[in-house]
Protein backbone atom coordinates (compact mmCIF):
# COMPACT_ATOMS: atom_id res chain seq x y z
CA UNK A 1 0.00 0.00 0.00
CA UNK A 2 1.99 3.34 -1.20
CA UNK A 3 0.89 6.45 0.87
CA UNK A 4 -1.90 7.59 -2.35
CA UNK A 5 -4.20 5.26 -0.76
CA UNK A 6 -3.08 5.54 2.87
CA UNK A 7 -5.20 8.22 2.17
CA UNK A 8 -7.83 6.58 0.82
CA UNK A 9 -11.79 7.29 1.51
CA UNK A 10 -12.81 5.39 3.90
CA UNK A 11 -9.72 7.33 6.14
CA UNK A 12 -11.41 10.37 4.80
CA UNK A 13 -15.00 9.25 5.46
CA UNK A 14 -13.66 8.67 9.04
CA UNK A 15 -11.43 11.62 9.17
CA UNK A 16 -14.58 13.87 8.15
CA UNK A 17 -17.90 12.32 9.51
CA UNK A 18 -16.21 12.29 12.70
CA UNK A 19 -19.38 9.89 14.24
CA UNK A 20 -17.04 8.35 16.92
CA UNK A 21 -16.07 11.88 17.55
CA UNK A 22 -18.18 13.10 20.55
CA UNK A 23 -18.60 13.47 24.11
CA UNK A 24 -19.73 10.07 25.58
CA UNK A 25 -21.65 10.07 28.88
CA UNK A 26 -21.51 7.80 31.53
CA UNK A 27 -17.78 6.70 30.12
CA UNK A 28 -15.97 4.53 32.71
CA UNK A 29 -12.54 4.92 31.48
CA UNK A 30 -11.26 7.95 29.45
CA UNK A 31 -7.68 8.04 28.18
CA UNK A 32 -5.55 10.78 26.73
CA UNK A 33 -3.18 10.39 24.25
CA UNK A 34 -0.25 12.96 22.68
CA UNK A 35 1.93 13.00 20.48
CA UNK A 36 4.53 15.67 21.94
CA UNK A 37 6.07 15.75 18.42
CA UNK A 38 3.20 16.37 16.11
CA UNK A 39 0.61 17.70 18.32
CA UNK A 40 -2.18 14.79 18.11
CA UNK A 41 -3.75 14.86 21.19
CA UNK A 42 -6.71 12.61 21.35
CA UNK A 43 -8.85 11.07 24.16
CA UNK A 44 -10.57 7.74 24.14
CA UNK A 45 -13.97 7.64 26.51
CA UNK A 46 -14.90 3.72 26.83
CA UNK A 47 -17.76 2.35 28.56
CA UNK A 48 -17.12 -0.80 29.93
CA UNK A 49 -19.71 -3.18 30.92
CA UNK A 50 -19.23 -6.86 33.27
CA UNK A 51 -15.97 -6.80 30.34
CA UNK A 52 -17.91 -6.00 27.19
CA UNK A 53 -16.83 -2.73 25.69
CA UNK A 54 -20.48 -0.93 25.22
CA UNK A 55 -19.69 2.11 23.83
CA UNK A 56 -16.96 4.48 23.02
CA UNK A 57 -15.76 7.71 21.74
CA UNK A 58 -13.18 10.11 21.20
CA UNK A 59 -12.34 14.09 21.30
CA UNK A 60 -9.40 15.92 20.49
CA UNK A 61 -7.58 17.43 17.61
CA UNK A 62 -5.31 15.49 15.38
CA UNK A 63 -4.20 14.59 11.92
CA UNK A 64 -6.09 12.22 9.43
CA UNK A 65 -4.27 9.36 10.15
CA UNK A 66 -4.65 9.74 13.63
CA UNK A 67 -8.23 10.63 13.65
CA UNK A 68 -9.01 7.63 11.17
CA UNK A 69 -7.37 5.12 13.00
CA UNK A 70 -9.01 6.01 16.32
CA UNK A 71 -12.12 5.80 14.63
CA UNK A 72 -12.15 2.76 13.08
CA UNK A 73 -11.16 1.15 16.06
CA UNK A 74 -13.66 2.13 17.93
CA UNK A 75 -16.06 0.85 15.27
CA UNK A 76 -13.67 -2.12 15.38
CA UNK A 77 -13.82 -3.38 19.40
CA UNK A 78 -17.52 -1.84 20.23
CA UNK A 79 -19.46 -5.08 21.75
CA UNK A 80 -15.77 -6.78 22.65
CA UNK A 81 -14.87 -8.86 25.31
CA UNK A 82 -11.81 -7.00 27.14
CA UNK A 83 -9.87 -10.23 26.23
CA UNK A 84 -11.19 -9.80 22.31
CA UNK A 85 -9.41 -6.43 22.47
CA UNK A 86 -6.86 -6.63 23.64
CA UNK A 87 -6.11 -9.97 20.94
CA UNK A 88 -7.03 -7.39 18.89
CA UNK A 89 -5.10 -4.57 19.87
CA UNK A 90 -1.49 -6.95 19.79
CA UNK A 91 -2.61 -7.82 16.63
CA UNK A 92 -2.93 -4.25 15.21
CA UNK A 93 0.54 -3.19 17.15
CA UNK A 94 1.91 -5.64 15.71
CA UNK A 95 1.39 -5.23 11.90
CA UNK A 96 2.41 -2.19 12.67
CA UNK A 97 5.62 -3.28 14.00
CA UNK A 98 5.90 -5.22 10.87
CA UNK A 99 5.37 -8.49 12.16
CA UNK A 100 4.35 -10.79 9.60
CA UNK A 101 0.55 -11.87 10.21
CA UNK A 102 -1.78 -14.35 8.08
CA UNK A 103 -4.34 -13.24 6.15
CA UNK A 104 -7.07 -14.43 8.71
CA UNK A 105 -5.61 -12.64 11.27
CA UNK A 106 -5.85 -9.24 9.18
CA UNK A 107 -9.08 -10.06 8.47
CA UNK A 108 -10.13 -9.92 12.12
CA UNK A 109 -8.76 -6.40 11.88
CA UNK A 110 -11.64 -5.75 8.97
CA UNK A 111 -11.18 -2.04 8.07
CA UNK A 112 -8.21 -1.56 10.67
CA UNK A 113 -5.67 -3.31 8.54
CA UNK A 114 -5.92 -0.68 5.96
CA UNK A 115 -3.05 0.81 8.13
CA UNK A 116 -0.61 -2.56 7.61
CA UNK A 117 2.39 -0.18 5.63
CA UNK A 118 2.21 2.44 8.13
CA UNK A 119 4.92 0.04 9.34
CA UNK A 120 6.81 1.19 6.43
CA UNK A 121 6.35 4.42 7.11
CA UNK A 122 8.10 5.52 10.61
CA UNK A 123 7.33 8.96 10.36
CA UNK A 124 3.56 8.07 10.78
CA UNK A 125 3.33 5.15 13.05
CA UNK A 126 3.09 7.05 16.12
CA UNK A 127 -0.06 8.59 14.37
CA UNK A 128 -1.42 5.39 13.41
CA UNK A 129 -1.51 4.14 16.80
CA UNK A 130 -2.20 6.73 19.36
CA UNK A 131 -5.67 4.99 19.97
CA UNK A 132 -4.88 1.89 19.91
CA UNK A 133 -2.04 2.76 22.92
CA UNK A 134 -4.90 4.61 24.81
CA UNK A 135 -7.27 1.16 25.16
CA UNK A 136 -4.56 -0.48 26.00
CA UNK A 137 -4.02 1.22 29.01
CA UNK A 138 -7.71 1.24 29.52
CA UNK A 139 -7.85 -2.82 28.67
CA UNK A 140 -4.64 -2.98 31.41
CA UNK A 141 -6.96 -1.17 34.20
CA UNK B 1 19.85 40.25 -14.30
CA UNK B 2 18.33 37.99 -16.58
CA UNK B 3 16.18 35.03 -15.81
CA UNK B 4 18.55 32.66 -18.15
CA UNK B 5 21.44 33.89 -15.99
CA UNK B 6 19.80 33.55 -12.72
CA UNK B 7 18.87 30.12 -14.42
CA UNK B 8 22.27 29.14 -14.46
CA UNK B 9 23.71 30.42 -11.55
CA UNK B 10 20.99 28.23 -9.44
CA UNK B 11 22.27 25.54 -11.13
CA UNK B 12 25.93 26.16 -10.53
CA UNK B 13 24.49 26.51 -6.45
CA UNK B 14 22.57 23.01 -6.44
CA UNK B 15 25.46 21.17 -8.23
CA UNK B 16 27.52 22.42 -5.09
CA UNK B 17 25.07 20.05 -2.61
CA UNK B 18 25.69 16.78 -3.77
CA UNK B 19 22.66 15.78 -1.81
CA UNK B 20 20.98 16.81 -5.30
CA UNK B 21 23.06 14.31 -6.73
CA UNK B 22 21.29 11.88 -5.12
CA UNK B 23 17.71 13.25 -4.99
CA UNK B 24 17.76 15.54 -8.34
CA UNK B 25 13.71 16.25 -7.92
CA UNK B 26 13.62 17.09 -4.23
CA UNK B 27 12.75 20.16 -3.18
CA UNK B 28 13.96 20.81 -0.02
CA UNK B 29 12.10 23.47 1.90
CA UNK B 30 13.47 22.56 5.23
CA UNK B 31 17.10 25.06 5.68
CA UNK B 32 15.70 26.29 9.20
CA UNK B 33 16.04 22.09 10.27
CA UNK B 34 19.16 21.41 8.84
CA UNK B 35 20.56 22.78 6.17
CA UNK B 36 22.19 21.00 3.04
CA UNK B 37 25.57 20.91 2.74
CA UNK B 38 28.18 21.71 -0.07
CA UNK B 39 30.69 19.60 -1.35
CA UNK B 40 33.97 21.41 0.70
CA UNK B 41 32.21 20.97 3.73
CA UNK B 42 32.09 17.03 3.21
CA UNK B 43 35.53 16.68 1.40
CA UNK B 44 37.23 19.31 4.25
CA UNK B 45 36.19 17.10 6.57
CA UNK B 46 37.17 13.92 4.86
CA UNK B 47 40.13 15.43 4.02
CA UNK B 48 40.83 15.86 7.53
CA UNK B 49 39.77 12.47 8.47
CA UNK B 50 42.66 10.96 6.13
CA UNK B 51 45.12 12.72 6.42
CA UNK B 52 45.07 14.90 9.60
CA UNK B 53 43.27 13.17 12.43
CA UNK B 54 44.81 13.07 15.88
CA UNK B 55 43.74 14.08 19.47
CA UNK B 56 43.76 17.54 19.90
CA UNK B 57 45.88 19.40 23.05
CA UNK B 58 47.50 15.85 23.53
CA UNK B 59 50.81 14.51 23.24
CA UNK B 60 53.41 16.24 20.56
CA UNK B 61 53.09 13.79 17.44
CA UNK B 62 52.62 14.76 14.01
CA UNK B 63 49.01 14.25 14.15
CA UNK B 64 48.06 15.53 17.21
CA UNK B 65 49.60 18.56 16.56
CA UNK B 66 47.94 19.39 13.15
CA UNK B 67 44.30 18.35 14.42
CA UNK B 68 45.31 20.85 17.66
CA UNK B 69 46.31 23.57 14.78
CA UNK B 70 42.95 22.84 12.52
CA UNK B 71 41.10 23.27 15.92
CA UNK B 72 42.35 26.83 16.93
CA UNK B 73 42.04 27.88 13.13
CA UNK B 74 38.87 27.25 13.30
CA UNK B 75 38.25 29.13 16.91
CA UNK B 76 39.77 32.36 14.83
CA UNK B 77 37.77 32.13 11.86
CA UNK B 78 34.63 31.57 13.92
CA UNK B 79 35.73 34.72 16.01
CA UNK B 80 36.54 36.69 13.12
CA UNK B 81 33.08 35.66 11.31
CA UNK B 82 30.39 37.25 14.01
CA UNK B 83 33.37 39.82 15.01
CA UNK B 84 34.48 38.97 18.43
CA UNK B 85 37.02 40.60 19.75
CA UNK B 86 39.16 37.57 20.63
CA UNK B 87 39.04 33.70 20.29
CA UNK B 88 38.65 33.50 23.45
CA UNK B 89 35.54 34.36 23.68
CA UNK B 90 34.36 31.55 21.00
CA UNK B 91 33.76 28.22 23.10
CA UNK B 92 32.79 25.46 21.07
CA UNK B 93 29.95 23.20 22.02
CA UNK B 94 27.91 20.65 20.40
CA UNK B 95 24.97 22.99 19.09
CA UNK B 96 23.15 26.06 20.16
CA UNK B 97 21.28 23.85 22.62
CA UNK B 98 24.01 22.88 24.37
CA UNK B 99 25.58 26.62 24.61
CA UNK B 100 21.90 27.47 26.16
CA UNK B 101 22.54 24.80 28.60
CA UNK B 102 25.90 25.75 29.18
CA UNK B 103 24.76 29.48 30.01
CA UNK B 104 22.28 28.46 31.71
CA UNK B 105 23.99 26.02 34.33
CA UNK B 106 26.82 27.88 34.63
CA UNK B 107 25.85 31.92 34.53
CA UNK B 108 22.63 31.51 35.56
CA UNK B 109 23.44 29.65 38.78
CA UNK B 110 26.13 31.28 39.64
CA UNK B 111 24.25 34.92 39.22
CA UNK B 112 20.90 33.94 40.05
CA UNK B 113 18.99 34.38 43.40
CA UNK B 114 15.76 33.53 44.87
CA UNK B 115 13.27 36.44 43.04
CA UNK B 116 15.45 37.56 40.46
CA UNK B 117 13.67 37.58 37.19
CA UNK B 118 14.45 35.81 33.71
CA UNK B 119 12.88 37.41 31.07
CA UNK B 120 12.12 35.25 28.04
CA UNK B 121 10.29 35.71 24.37
CA UNK B 122 6.92 33.83 24.21
CA UNK B 123 8.84 33.26 20.41
CA UNK B 124 11.75 31.24 22.24
CA UNK B 125 12.63 28.14 20.88
CA UNK B 126 12.38 24.94 23.80
CA UNK B 127 16.15 25.15 24.17
CA UNK B 128 16.02 28.19 25.14
CA UNK B 129 13.30 28.14 27.82
CA UNK B 130 13.53 24.33 29.27
CA UNK B 131 17.51 25.02 30.54
CA UNK B 132 16.01 28.57 32.04
CA UNK B 133 12.81 27.28 33.94
CA UNK B 134 15.32 24.38 35.32
CA UNK B 135 17.83 26.37 36.82
CA UNK B 136 14.88 28.89 37.89
CA UNK B 137 13.27 25.91 40.11
CA UNK B 138 16.99 25.47 41.47
CA UNK B 139 17.29 29.32 42.73
CA UNK B 140 13.70 30.28 42.39
CA UNK B 141 13.79 32.85 40.44
CA UNK B 142 11.09 33.79 37.88
CA UNK B 143 10.45 33.44 34.50
CA UNK B 144 8.92 36.32 32.67
CA UNK B 145 7.82 36.41 28.94
CA UNK B 146 7.51 39.09 26.39
CA UNK B 147 4.57 38.64 24.63
CA UNK B 148 3.75 39.41 20.73
CA UNK B 149 1.02 40.61 18.52
CA UNK B 150 -0.04 38.27 15.62
CA UNK B 151 2.68 39.56 12.99
CA UNK B 152 5.59 38.57 15.54
CA UNK B 153 6.52 42.14 17.08
CA UNK B 154 6.45 42.15 20.87
CA UNK B 155 3.25 44.08 22.18
CA UNK B 156 3.83 47.37 22.82
CA UNK B 157 5.72 48.19 26.26
CA UNK B 158 6.73 44.69 26.84
CA UNK B 159 10.01 46.03 27.03
CA UNK B 160 8.95 47.33 30.46
CA UNK B 161 8.78 43.65 31.99
CA UNK B 162 12.80 44.34 31.59
CA UNK B 163 13.35 45.60 35.06
CA UNK B 164 15.84 46.06 37.84
CA UNK B 165 14.91 42.34 38.98
CA UNK B 166 15.93 41.10 35.61
CA UNK B 167 18.98 39.71 35.61
CA UNK B 168 18.92 37.32 31.98
CA UNK B 169 16.81 38.44 29.11
CA UNK B 170 16.82 35.74 26.49
CA UNK B 171 15.37 35.68 22.92
CA UNK B 172 15.55 34.44 18.90
CA UNK B 173 16.75 36.95 16.38
CA UNK B 174 15.30 35.46 14.38
CA UNK B 175 12.17 33.22 15.23
CA UNK B 176 11.79 29.15 14.14
CA UNK B 177 8.43 28.95 14.64
CA UNK B 178 6.86 32.50 13.07
CA UNK B 179 9.82 33.93 11.08
CA UNK B 180 9.46 37.18 12.98
CA UNK B 181 12.39 39.12 13.64
CA UNK B 182 13.24 40.81 16.86
CA UNK B 183 15.98 43.49 16.55
CA UNK B 184 18.16 42.84 18.73
CA UNK B 185 19.58 46.08 19.65
CA UNK B 186 16.51 47.94 21.85
CA UNK B 187 16.52 44.98 23.89
CA UNK B 188 20.08 45.02 24.70
CA UNK B 189 20.40 48.15 25.68
CA UNK B 190 17.41 47.74 27.75
CA UNK B 191 18.38 45.35 29.55
CA UNK B 192 22.06 46.67 29.61
CA UNK B 193 19.78 50.01 31.25
CA UNK B 194 18.56 47.72 33.92
CA UNK B 195 22.35 45.57 34.64
CA UNK B 196 20.63 42.20 33.26
CA UNK B 197 23.14 40.10 30.71
CA UNK B 198 21.52 39.18 27.33
CA UNK B 199 21.85 35.69 26.25
CA UNK B 200 20.80 36.02 21.92
CA UNK B 201 20.07 32.30 20.18
CA UNK B 202 21.57 33.40 17.07
CA UNK B 203 20.49 29.98 15.59
CA UNK B 204 18.13 30.88 12.68
CA UNK B 205 20.05 34.28 11.97
CA UNK B 206 23.91 33.03 11.46
CA UNK B 207 24.47 32.75 7.55
CA UNK B 208 21.25 34.76 6.89
CA UNK B 209 22.15 38.25 8.25
CA UNK B 210 25.21 39.54 9.30
CA UNK B 211 26.51 39.18 13.10
CA UNK B 212 28.84 41.54 14.68
CA UNK B 213 28.90 40.90 18.16
CA UNK B 214 30.92 43.76 19.17
CA UNK B 215 28.14 45.99 17.25
CA UNK B 216 25.36 44.64 18.81
CA UNK B 217 26.87 44.60 22.37
CA UNK B 218 25.60 41.51 23.30
CA UNK B 219 27.05 39.49 26.08
CA UNK B 220 25.94 35.86 24.93
CA UNK B 221 25.35 34.21 21.68
CA UNK B 222 24.66 31.10 20.28
CA UNK B 223 24.31 29.21 16.55
CA UNK B 224 24.53 25.28 15.52
CA UNK B 225 26.82 24.72 12.67
CA UNK B 226 24.57 22.53 10.85
CA UNK B 227 21.85 25.25 10.40
CA UNK B 228 24.07 27.48 8.46
CA UNK B 229 25.77 24.68 5.83
CA UNK B 230 27.91 23.03 8.06
CA UNK B 231 28.35 18.96 9.92
CA UNK B 232 25.71 18.04 12.91
CA UNK B 233 27.54 17.88 16.33
CA UNK B 234 29.24 21.78 16.51
CA UNK B 235 27.66 24.63 17.95
CA UNK B 236 29.15 27.90 19.37
CA UNK B 237 28.68 29.98 22.42
CA UNK B 238 30.11 33.26 22.38
CA UNK B 239 30.43 35.14 25.45
CA UNK B 240 31.93 38.29 26.46
CA UNK B 241 35.24 37.83 27.97
CA UNK B 242 34.75 39.19 31.37
CA UNK B 243 31.61 37.06 31.82
CA UNK B 244 33.22 33.68 30.80
CA UNK B 245 36.17 34.27 32.73
CA UNK B 246 34.06 34.71 36.06
CA UNK B 247 32.13 31.40 35.07
CA UNK B 248 32.13 27.88 36.25
CA UNK B 249 33.16 24.71 34.23
CA UNK B 250 29.72 23.57 33.17
CA UNK B 251 31.05 19.73 31.74
CA UNK B 252 34.24 18.62 33.70
CA UNK B 253 36.73 16.18 32.69
CA UNK B 254 39.60 16.12 30.63
CA UNK B 255 41.27 19.19 28.66
CA UNK B 256 39.18 21.74 30.95
CA UNK B 257 41.71 21.58 33.44
CA UNK B 258 44.54 22.81 35.20
CA UNK B 259 45.87 20.40 38.43
CA UNK B 260 44.11 17.48 39.17
CA UNK B 261 44.31 16.29 42.65
CA UNK B 262 42.79 13.31 44.73
CA UNK B 263 40.45 16.24 45.88
CA UNK B 264 40.43 19.52 44.54
CA UNK B 265 40.73 20.51 40.62
CA UNK B 266 41.99 24.57 39.19
CA UNK B 267 40.83 25.22 36.00
CA UNK B 268 42.19 25.73 32.44
CA UNK B 269 41.46 29.27 31.78
CA UNK B 270 38.59 29.91 29.06
CA UNK B 271 37.94 28.74 26.19
CA UNK B 272 39.40 25.13 27.28
CA UNK B 273 37.60 25.52 30.63
CA UNK B 274 34.31 25.02 29.06
CA UNK B 275 35.83 22.09 26.17
CA UNK B 276 35.53 19.24 28.62
CA UNK B 277 36.74 15.92 26.49
CA UNK B 278 38.54 15.46 23.28
CA UNK B 279 36.95 17.78 20.74
CA UNK B 280 34.97 17.62 17.82
CA UNK B 281 37.83 18.63 15.28
CA UNK B 282 36.42 17.45 12.01
CA UNK B 283 33.28 19.05 13.09
CA UNK B 284 35.33 22.37 13.54
CA UNK B 285 36.96 21.48 10.05
CA UNK B 286 33.49 21.35 8.54
CA UNK B 287 32.42 24.78 10.16
CA UNK B 288 35.26 26.48 8.72
CA UNK B 289 34.26 25.25 5.49
CA UNK B 290 30.73 26.39 5.84
CA UNK B 291 32.10 30.22 6.80
CA UNK B 292 34.28 29.88 3.64
CA UNK B 293 31.13 28.97 1.87
CA UNK B 294 28.82 31.83 3.26
CA UNK B 295 31.59 34.22 2.72
CA UNK B 296 32.45 32.66 -0.91
CA UNK B 297 28.38 33.29 -1.94
CA UNK B 298 28.26 36.60 -0.24
CA UNK B 299 26.29 37.03 2.86
CA UNK B 300 24.13 40.05 1.16
CA UNK B 301 23.55 37.67 -2.04
CA UNK B 302 22.22 34.99 0.19
CA UNK B 303 19.52 37.35 2.57
CA UNK B 304 18.74 39.01 -0.98
CA UNK B 305 17.89 35.66 -2.30
CA UNK B 306 16.07 34.65 0.66
CA UNK B 307 14.12 37.38 1.28
CA UNK B 308 12.67 37.41 -2.14
CA UNK B 309 12.22 33.91 -1.48
CA UNK B 310 10.18 34.54 1.57
CA UNK B 311 8.06 37.47 -0.07
CA UNK B 312 7.50 35.04 -2.92
CA UNK B 313 5.84 32.21 -0.77
CA UNK B 314 4.10 34.78 1.45
CA UNK B 315 2.45 36.52 -1.20
CA UNK B 316 1.00 33.04 -3.21
CA UNK B 317 0.39 31.19 0.07
CA UNK B 318 -2.00 34.29 1.08
CA UNK B 319 -3.46 34.72 -1.89
CA UNK B 320 -5.17 31.70 -0.87
CA UNK B 321 -8.56 31.81 0.92
CA UNK B 322 -7.61 28.65 2.51
CA UNK B 323 -4.49 28.83 3.42
CA UNK B 324 -3.19 31.07 6.69
CA UNK B 325 -0.28 32.67 7.21
CA UNK B 326 1.63 33.49 10.14
CA UNK B 327 4.17 36.01 11.85
CA UNK B 328 4.49 38.99 9.75
CA UNK B 329 2.72 40.65 7.01
CA UNK B 330 3.93 41.01 3.44
CA UNK B 331 5.98 44.38 3.79
CA UNK B 332 7.37 43.35 7.11
CA UNK B 333 10.73 42.16 7.71
CA UNK B 334 10.92 38.40 7.74
CA UNK B 335 13.87 35.19 7.80
CA UNK B 336 13.93 33.07 5.53
CA UNK B 337 10.96 31.17 6.25
CA UNK B 338 7.10 31.01 5.84
CA UNK B 339 4.64 29.22 8.56
CA UNK B 340 1.22 28.64 7.75
CA UNK B 341 -1.90 26.52 7.77
CA UNK B 342 -4.40 25.07 5.57
CA UNK B 343 -8.03 24.38 6.39
CA UNK B 344 -8.92 21.24 7.27
CA UNK B 345 -5.62 19.63 6.44
CA UNK B 346 -3.46 18.58 9.68
CA UNK B 347 -0.14 19.78 9.37
CA UNK B 348 1.45 16.11 9.63
CA UNK B 349 -1.06 15.13 7.00
CA UNK B 350 0.30 18.50 4.56
CA UNK B 351 4.11 17.00 5.52
CA UNK B 352 3.35 13.45 4.53
CA UNK B 353 1.21 14.18 1.25
CA UNK B 354 3.67 17.01 0.39
CA UNK B 355 6.56 14.25 0.67
CA UNK B 356 4.56 12.36 -1.74
CA UNK B 357 5.52 15.22 -4.29
CA UNK B 358 9.31 15.33 -3.09
CA UNK B 359 8.65 18.29 -1.32
CA UNK B 360 10.13 18.49 2.40
CA UNK B 361 8.68 20.60 4.82
CA UNK B 362 8.14 21.13 8.50
CA UNK B 363 5.12 20.16 10.03
CA UNK B 364 4.22 20.59 14.17
CA UNK B 365 5.20 23.01 16.44
CA UNK B 366 8.80 23.39 15.84
CA UNK B 367 9.53 22.93 19.75
CA UNK B 368 8.05 26.22 19.80
CA UNK B 369 5.22 24.81 22.45
CA UNK B 370 4.54 27.85 24.86
CA UNK B 371 4.20 30.10 21.17
CA UNK B 372 1.88 27.79 19.90
CA UNK B 373 -0.51 28.10 22.62
CA UNK B 374 0.00 31.99 22.71
CA UNK B 375 -0.99 31.68 18.93
CA UNK B 376 -3.74 29.37 20.19
CA UNK B 377 -2.67 26.57 17.80
CA UNK B 378 -1.68 22.97 17.43
CA UNK B 379 1.45 22.95 14.61
CA UNK B 380 1.70 24.30 12.05
CA UNK B 381 3.51 23.63 8.23
CA UNK B 382 6.79 25.51 7.85
CA UNK B 383 8.80 26.19 4.54
CA UNK B 384 11.98 27.25 5.11
CA UNK B 385 14.54 29.06 2.40
CA UNK B 386 18.28 29.51 1.60
CA UNK B 387 20.75 29.67 -0.97
CA UNK B 388 19.23 26.59 -2.82
CA UNK B 389 16.05 26.99 -3.28
CA UNK B 390 13.99 29.09 -6.23
CA UNK B 391 10.76 30.86 -7.19
CA UNK B 392 9.53 27.37 -8.91
CA UNK B 393 10.11 25.22 -5.76
CA UNK B 394 7.34 27.37 -4.28
CA UNK B 395 5.31 27.32 -7.22
CA UNK B 396 5.24 23.39 -6.59
CA UNK B 397 4.85 23.80 -2.71
CA UNK B 398 1.29 25.58 -3.87
CA UNK B 399 0.91 22.95 -6.19
CA UNK B 400 1.65 20.14 -3.89
CA UNK B 401 -0.94 22.05 -0.87
CA UNK B 402 -3.49 22.08 -4.21
CA UNK B 403 -3.00 18.31 -4.54
CA UNK B 404 -3.20 17.31 -0.70
CA UNK B 405 -6.53 19.14 -0.46
CA UNK B 406 -7.77 16.94 -3.72
CA UNK B 407 -6.67 13.63 -1.53
CA UNK B 408 -9.00 15.52 1.12
CA UNK B 409 -11.70 15.96 -0.88
CA UNK B 410 -11.68 19.86 -1.49
CA UNK B 411 -12.34 21.13 -4.87
CA UNK B 412 -9.46 23.72 -5.92
CA UNK B 413 -11.08 26.54 -7.50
Amino acid sequence: MSMDNLYTELVMMHNKSGHNKHLLEHASHIERGHNPNCGDDLTLQVKLEEGVITDAAFLGSGCAISQAAMSIMIDLVKGKTVSEAKNLAELYLGMIRGESRSEEELEALADAALFENLSKMPARVKCGTLGWHCLTVVLDK
Amino acid sequence: MGVGREAHELNMVREEFPIFKQHPALIYLDHAATSQKPDTVIERMKLYLEESNGSPHRGAHLLSVESTRQYDYGRGRVAEFIGAKSPNEVIFTKNATEALNLVAQSYGKVNLNEGDEIVLAITAHHSNIVPWQIVAKEKRAVLKYLYIDETGQFLSGELDKITAKTKIVAFPWISNGLGCIHSPEPIIQRAHEVGAVVVLDAAQAVGHVPVDVVTLDVDFLVFSGHKMYGPTGIGVLFGKQYLLEKMPPFLTGGDMIEYVEEQETTYAPIPERFEAGTQHVEGVVGLVAAIDFIQGARLDNIRLKEERLAKYAYKRLSELNYVTVYGPKADEPRGALVTFNVEGIHPHDMATLLDRKGIAIRAGHHCTQPLMKYLGIHASCRASFSIYNHVEEIDALIEGINYAREVFGYVNG
